[in-house]
């Protein structure tokens, strides 16, 4: 497998309206390694979200190229996995069945990947859950089922576009940990979009800072923390983690 | 909850609500009640005359002499069925017509000028057109239903549609769905309690199509009773037939609401 598994280069992004034209993103060039976590921060409406999109294959860019695993992104791919902000679970489905809506739509659902289906909610805590409706699980239960979701396509790499932020603080620190070790054991590359530096700091081993829109590269930090076991809530804990945050927050450069 | 003595306090207040509930439908069946009592007491004693008002007594036997020769229930019979199958042709049809103007939103902006005039045009006034065109047969009648209904349901279907979580749309297109699993995976099964709703709308639009259409072609059903007793004075059948009218279309709205109830209860 290659090392750099999502290649961007030189990408901008022009949105047109009849009010006129938006440049969301500029000339940007980014790589990400394979097997790596790295999140994205930056100002609120800077074109964080229409990154994403672009690495997914919703969008085309309007200029440069993006390489997932080598090869040009050409529409949505079975490669990448895309997390939104809500669970968006459907409530008329049981949640195996809104397991494997993406396995369903991509026609893959044999017995063999309806099988990993079921071994990773057995795994991850929703063994007993299978054939309840959305609506009977808890906020947490609920963003597992939808990373399960996103997961049984087997993908390589996972967009998450703010995973957590629908979710109440204590729910939202425990569930990043959860899902944190959750990709870090099945191996997966994952970007991270958030608004939330510390989340941000605690859980990737790269941030990426962009600007205002249009969005270009600011910063990109290598995140180095002191603890014993490297997860989102403890290394909270590390010395560190306030410089980074403190540098970050002073790059955001935030005006209320 | 947990199963504990329930306090005073809470116990007064469960009395509280059953004690209103009680009083509310009391209050129900005395209208109920009262009206059919003072209407046979002022026609008993001649304060309306009972030739033009008719009378509850004259009602009921009325509605005896009809079943005893079953007429009744082919009326009602033919009443109800015109109106099942205005209203499931006019849901299903609309729902039809809603889905291509999802699918184009081309098409949609360009019926959208078309629709609103014909949503505000009383579909009744086509009545005579569809008689002429089609003929004084059943046919006209279960056209005449679902014209009055099919517009409202395009509309509303429609807008359902348009109103499906942009989010749940973006969900699917990431994982690579075709326009065609967009509609059945989300748009559709994300549109049924609104579609359910236009259903409840469609019973009460049709029944209106259908008792004009009877109006018109005069052969059978509910409508027909009214209009001919109307036209041979024979109040006691109008009023009978308007009861009867009632009770049917009551019926027919319940069971789409416990249809409502049942499928809302599985989501």
């Amino acid at each position: 497998m290659v090392d750099k598994v999502v290649e961007i280069k030189n990408v901008s992004m022009n949105y047109h309206t009849l009010s006129g034209e938006t440049q969301a993103i500029r000339n940007l060039s980014l790589d990400i390694n394979n097997g790596e976590t790295v999140s994205i921060v930056g100002p609120s409406g800077c074109g964080k979200s229409t990154l994403l999109s672009l690495i997914s294959g919703i969008l085309k860019p309007t200029s440069g190229s993006i390489l997932v695993n080598g090869e040009p992104v050409a529409g949505p791919s079975s490669n990448v996995g895309y997390m939104l902000q809500k669970d968006h679970l459907f409530g008329w489905r049981t949640i195996i069945k809104n397991a494997t809506l993406g396995l369903e739509i991509q026609k893959k659902l044999t017995k063999e990947s309806q099988a990993y289906v079921e071994h990773l909610l057995d795994e991850y805590g929703l063994a007993d859950f299978k054939h309840h409706y959305p609506k009977q699980l808890s906020g947490g239960m609920r963003q597992r089922a939808a990373l399960i979701r996103t997961l049984a396509t087997n993908p390589d790499i996972l967009l998450l576009d703010e995973p957590f932020s629908a979710l109440d603080y204590q729910t939202r620190l425990a569930i990043s940990e959860e899902i944190w070790l959750i990709i870090k054991k099945e191996r997966k590359t994952a970007i991270l979009v958030t608004h939330d530096i510390s989340e941000a700091v605690a859980c990737s081993e790269r941030i990426i800072v962009l600007t205002n829109r249009p969005a270009e590269v600011k910063n990109i930090h290598e995140i180095f923390l002191t603890c014993d076991k490297r997860t989102p809530i403890s290394c909270r804990e590390a010395p560190e983690f306030r410089h980074y945050f403190n540098k970050i927050w002073k790059e955001l450069d935030v005006h209320v | 909850m947990y199963k504990v003595e329930a306090s005073k306090e809470h116990q007064v207040y469960l009395q509280k609500h059953k004690i209103r509930k009680t009083s509310i439908a009391f209050s129900q069946i005395s209208i109920f009640i009262a009206f059919f009592a003072l209407w046979e007491i002022a026609a008993y004693f001649k304060w309306i005359d009972p030739f033009i008002m008719s009378q509850p007594s004259r009602v009921i036997k009325t509605v005896i002499s009809l079943t005893s020769d079953g007429s009744i229930f082919l009326h009602t019979g033919i009443t109800v069925l015109e109106t099942i199958i205005g209203f499931l042709s006019g849901t299903i049809l609309g729902t039809i017509i809603a889905i291509i103007l999802w699918w184009s939103d081309f098409v949609a902006k360009v019926l959208d000028p078309y629709l609103v005039v014909l949503n505000a045009l009383p579909k009744t006034a086509l009545g005579p057109i569809i008689l002429v065109w089609i003929g004084g047969t059943t046919s006209s009648i279960i056209v005449m239903a679902l014209l009055t209904s099919i517009i409202v349901t395009i509309l509303n279907v429609y807008l359902a549609f348009k109103s499906c979580d942009e989010d749940k749309v973006k969900l699917l297109t990431t994982l690579g769905a075709t326009k065609l699993q967009i509609l059945s995976k989300v748009v559709l099964p994300s549109s049924i309690p609104a579609i359910i709703s236009v259903l409840k709308i469609n019973v009460g639009l049709s029944l209106v199509g259908v008792i004009v259409g009877e109006f018109l072609v005069s052969r059978a059903g509910l409508g027909y009773l009214i209009i001919y007793g109307g036209q041979v004075f024979k109040m006691d059948l109008v009023m009978t037939s308007v009861l009867i009218l009632a009770i049917a279309a009551a019926l027919m709205y319940l069971s789409v609401n416990w249809l409502e109830k049942k499928l809302n209860k599985m989501r």
